[in-house]
């Protein structure tokens, strides 16, 4: 379907992800300093230039698991490390919270003010950092170029394509629970009252014309709805109001991130299955993950004191319990990525693995960075 | 005016796409088929009219004989002919014909994809048939592929390319009164909310171009009844234009999201709307030709609490039933008339 997919739907789940760990970050009380850099680091990797222009290029969307992949190494880009069930339960938020935006866009167009939310955000996390800020202002001329000149119905084939990506995903989140927005089957309630999106009418009105063109006939009818008039238009520009609230921070200290796995069984019949064949990945695919991996120029001190762990749940036991209990269905699985036979492809991988500082000082990243390297070239 | 029957299951939901249901009504087998896309899969229901027989197909998007390529399906859609009913499914590949069981392939059709993939997405979407015995389908770059259709068997031809939009198409249909007075029986649509108006033929011509809006608004679903062009929008509009001389007869605010599917009832003249803000509705359009003028009455609002529609279309001529499909939903909901 539409082949600009990917850089929205890259852009919004960072943001989502950054908020939910800025949240874990201050929650767990992790030394501001240290918080700061992790944050720093993320972004700065998420906008690195290379990245961004290998992100950009008109290309088909990820299949799951190497989005899934590509958020990984993403959330491994400092000096934290989240265990499985966090990364696990840190992507559905990530995940189940955009599906929302997408959802309740107004309408498609309004998928690039919820981007910008986004980006307003994260540029406001990097606000002490010029060279980041310079990134972050970089990333938004090019989203204002590719994708202000689009058309209504262009913007909607991205969302259609986007909805195919979410489809079938009802992970029920405390946060949308408590405030209404998602009801206990895990589906988004979608409102029939409130203001109309930026060029609609409010529907109750027919009016009949005559062949000269005057109105001779004006009927109203009952609209099923309690809806108003649209809001004001949000800005497309580098700054200014977005007017919608969808892409903005809904975390903080007091709503803490909450999933709930139980009761999901009930909709596994109608879950999708991960799909466990082979994948031959398609040579953008490891191109853009060579990209990250390249890019990781992270400045990574030697003590092994700097690193730490965040932990996605409340308690390491129900971390570990999460691990446990979470139903088959919805495990994304070892990341089994079956590259293609492509010699050129393999050689390039190969050289950035050989281009990874060698026997850095703490132990366990080191090794397990290099089972994740080793796991993904699987197949090889 | 209407209550819930009971649902119809499908294997998978319904993904979020214009016009996502096909019905087709067998009256000599009491049967009623029914199509639902889900990203690369087409699901087929049969249903028998006693209510008590189901059955399940899928079929699947990808070239003959290629087996692992796949592509995305924009839309699954009945062709009624007077020599045969066949079911076309569009995709980023190409076009495929079956029989209207889905049990044989009959044609398939490559779109020209370009190597390395384009910042302009490239796929088929906008399927009609056409009298006396053509498949019009749309393509992402405007053009209109029309296929000669034989009475049976598989020797199915392309005939011609239509050029004369320059968007998307979006969908098209045809004359669907069965009158033969109607000068045009083909209406076609595109993502910039024009509207082109045909006469079919060994070469198709052109009568009318009605342009969209003044800021560029997508007509997704339309409709030819009596030649009376009725258009669903992006904006949640319908309009109703005449077709030969794009006369603007009605103008509705009908809803407060994005229009995805329209259908008309032939013999009744009801019109069914349904769009991403939950809701379905029935209004009836009548013509007087006297003043030349078209009168369109609300009757009915169904809302799918929670849903944004895909799909909604009559079972039946008179419009005695309505089915409707939604994003994320595994099932076909109908609503019949006590």
């Amino acid at each position: 379907m539409s082949s600009r997919t990917l850089p929205l739907l890259f852009i919004n789940l960072g943001g989502e992800m950054l908020y939910i760990l800025d949240q874990r970050l201050r929650a767990q009380n992790i030394p501001a300093d240290k918080a700061k850099k992790v944050m720093n680091d993320i972004i700065t990797t998420m906008f690195h230039k290379k990245f961004l222009e290998e992100l950009f290029k008109p290309q088909e969307l990820y299949s799951k698991k190497t989005l899934r992949t590509v958020f990984d190494r993403l959330a491994h880009a400092s000096i934290m490390r989240l265990n499985q069930a966090s990364m696990d339960k840190l992507y559905d938020l990530m995940t189940m919270a955009f599906k929302y935006q997408v959802l309740l866009c107004p309408r498609p167009k309004d998928l690039l003010l919820v981007s910008f939310n986004h980006m307003d955000a994260i540029k406001d996390f990097a606000r002490e950092s010029p060279s980041i800020l310079a990134q972050v202002d970089e990333t938004y001329q090019q989203l204002i170029e590719m994708y202000t000149p689009l058309s209504s119905g262009d913007f909607q084939l991205i969302r259609q394509t986007l909805l195919i990506f979410f489809q079938d995903m009802h992970i029920r989140v405390s946060i949308f629970l408590k405030d209404k927005v998602q009801n206990s089957n895990g589906r988004f309630v979608l409102p029939t009252t409130g203001p109309v999106p930026h060029g609609t009418q409010v529907p109750g009105l027919i009016r009949i014309f005559s062949c000269t063109g005057e109105e001779l006939t004006r009927l109203q009818f009952n609209n099923g709805g309690n809806y108003t008039g649209a809001l004001r238009e949000g800005s497309f520009d580098l700054c200014g109001e977005r007017i919608t609230k969808l892409g903005t921070n809904m975390y903080s200290v007091s709503r803490p991130v909450e999933t709930h796995m139980s009761g999901t069984s009930k909709n596994s019949a109608q879950h999708k299955k991960v799909n466990s064949a082979p994948n031959p990945l398609a040579k953008e695919e490891l191109n853009l993950l060579a990209m990250l991996m390249g890019g990781l120029e992270v400045d990574k001190p030697g003590n092994t004191d700097s690193g730490f762990r965040v932990n996605l749940f409340a308690t390491d036991e129900e971390e570990e319990e999460a691990l446990l209990s979470r139903p088959d269905e919805l495990s994304y699985g070892i990341i089994n990525i079956q590259a293609t036979q492509d010699q050129q492809t393999n050689a390039e991988l190969a050289k950035i693995m050989g281009e990874f500082p060698q026997g850095e000082d703490h132990p366990s990243s080191a090794s397990s960075k290099g089972d994740d390297l080793l796991a993904m070239m699987d197949g090889l | 005016m209407y209550h819930k029957e009971k649902s119809l299951q499908i294997k998978n939901s319904a993904s979020a796409l214009y016009n996502n249901l096909g019905v087709l009504r067998i009256a000599p087998k009491q049967l009623t088929y029914f199509t639902v896309v889900h990203a690369n899969v087409v699901n087929m229901v049969s249903a028998s009219w006693d209510g008590l027989n189901y059955s399940h197909r899928q079929l699947q998007s990808k070239e003959p004989n290629v087996a692992t390529s796949t592509s995305l399906i924009m839309q699954a859609a009945f062709c009624a002919l007077p020599s045969r009913d066949l079911l076309v499914v569009t995709s980023q590949k190409g076009i495929q014909i079956y029989e209207s069981d889905g049990s044989i392939m009959v044609y398939w059709h490559a779109l020209e994809t370009p190597e390395t993939p384009t910042e302009t997405a490239v796929f088929a979407r906008g399927i009609s048939a056409v009298w006396e015995n053509y498949i019009c389908v749309g393509v992402s770059s405007g053009a209109i592929l029309v296929f000669d259709i034989p009475s049976k068997g598989s020797n199915i031809t392309l005939s011609e390319v239509l050029e004369e939009h320059n968007e998307s198409i979006t969908d098209m249909a045809p004359e669907c009164s069965g009158s033969q007075e109607c000068i045009a029986n083909l209406v076609t649509a595109d993502d910039g909310g024009n509207l082109c108006l045909w006469k079919s033929g060994e070469e198709f011509q052109v009568l009318n171009k009605i342009p969209g809006f003044e800021y560029v608004m997508s007509c997704s679903s339309v409709k030819l009844w009596k030649g009376t062009v009725v258009a669903g929008y992006g904006s949640g509009q319908i309009r109703l234009y005449e077709a030969v001389t794009g006369i603007l007869h009605a103008e509705v605010n009908a809803h407060a999201r994005w229009i995805y599917s329209l259908d008309i009832a032939p013999f009744s003249g009801l019109l069914l709307s349904a769009a991403e803000d939950s809701l379905v509705r029935v209004w009836h359009l009548s013509m007087t030709p006297e003043t030349n003028t078209v009168e369109v009455a609300h009757l009915h609002n169904e809302c799918v609490t929670d849903t944004q529609i895909c799909g909604a279309k009559f079972c039946d001529g008179d419009g005695y039933a309505f089915a409707v499909t939604g994003y994320d939903l595994s099932e076909i909901i109908r609503y019949v008339q006590p």
